[in-house]
């Protein structure tokens, strides 16, 4: 997969939220094969435990600073160049949300904050509806991926309009990566076997009863979506399809009654 | 002066610098994973050592958390 200039072998991106320890973070990060995680910047507190940038070092994973919290294009504009100065890195996943509750995509303040940020040179990966219109207005103001959200951050809910998620994916050659939602593998599978090119996760990780197990089997889902994709799956039919011949069917058999 | 840092008040000697202001504070080595706004203005790190920060300022000194 490649976003921007950089090709990654990994098509698993980790957010790093709602980890309880920095050690259980370093696993996940092992499990998971990941090359890319997120990243956020916060007010400086005497409690923080530890140097999460440490962890990302040890790691050599790349650095994916998010905007989350930002309501509005002007607040997530000034925190990307935070970011950009904090990070040494021009990427972002650009979050604006409408509310707190929902914590979706504010579609015209995100484009707004799209396209500033791409207009200062910045690779932007923004966290959208799964809206295609929305999704190709990104595209036309450069942002570097679509990332559209299968259900709210969070929720656990996985991919609940999949046939939108299609025609994101039908009319761009931007890499699309799913976004939030994700519960569990089959929903990671499931993605890929829609056509993105890579997911997404974090609480789905980070707040599993096993994070560095669930890390694996998400590792798994993702690979085993895109293998599906490859290979190319039957079609769905209303009515079964015999995988046995009813050639030389005995003469024993009796023909099915018509209906 | 008083300054506002993080939504607190905070008492500097006129002329201090960003970054004798970002010394004051718990950050870690290096300044790893740290960012300054004056106003909500970016302040590169290249310019921490000569921008004196201003009497009234509101500075925001932001640290590399988990998050996303």
């Amino acid at each position: 997969m490649q976003i921007a200039d950089v090709r990654f072998n990994s098509r698993l991106l980790l957010g790093t939220g709602g980890f309880t320890s920095l050690d259980t973070l370093g696993e996940a990060i092992d499990a998971s094969g990941t090359e890319l995680v997120t990243v956020a910047l916060r007010r400086v507190s005497p409690d923080a435990r530890g140097s999460i940038m440490d962890v990302l070092d040890r790691h050599g994973v790349r650095l994916l600073p998010n905007t989350a919290g930002c309501f509005t294009a002007r607040d997530a504009v000034t925190t990307a160049r935070l970011a950009r100065e904090a990070f040494g890195t021009d990427w972002v996943k650009l979050e604006v949300i409408g509310d707190d509750r929902t914590l979706l995509p504010d579609g015209p303040q995100l484009l707004e904050a799209a396209e500033e940020l791409v207009d200062e040179g910045f690779v932007v990966l923004p966290y959208t509806n799964d809206d295609p219109i929305l999704a190709r207005r990104l595209e036309e103001v450069g942002c570097a991926a679509i990332m559209p959200l299968g259900s709210p951050i969070g929720s656990g809910m996985g991919i609940r309009n999949p046939y939108n998620l299609s025609i994101i994916r039908d009319q761009t050659e931007l890499p699309v990566i799913l976004d939030a939602g994700v519960g569990t593998a089959s929903d990671a599978a499931l993605a890929m076997e829609l056509g993105c090119d890579a997911v997404l996760c974090a609480s789905a990780i980070s707040r599993a009863e096993e994070p560095v197990a669930m890390a694996t089997a998400i590792r798994k889902g993702v690979e085993a979506g895109i293998e599906a994709r490859r290979a190319g799956r039957i079609p769905r039919r209303l009515y079964a399809e015999a995988s046995t011949t009813f050639e030389g069917v005995p003469g024993y058999a009796h023909a099915p009654t018509e209906r | 002066m008083t300054v506002t840092v993080n939504g607190e008040p905070r008492q500097l000697v006129p002329g201090t610098t960003v970054a004798e202001l970002v010394d004051q504070l718990d950050v870690p080595a290096g300044h790893r994973g740290v960012a300054v706004a004056v106003d909500a203005e970016v302040v590169p790190r290249t310019e921490w050592d000569t921008t004196e920060v201003p009497d009234g300022a509101r500075v925001e000194i932001l640290v590399a958390i988990q998050g996303g």
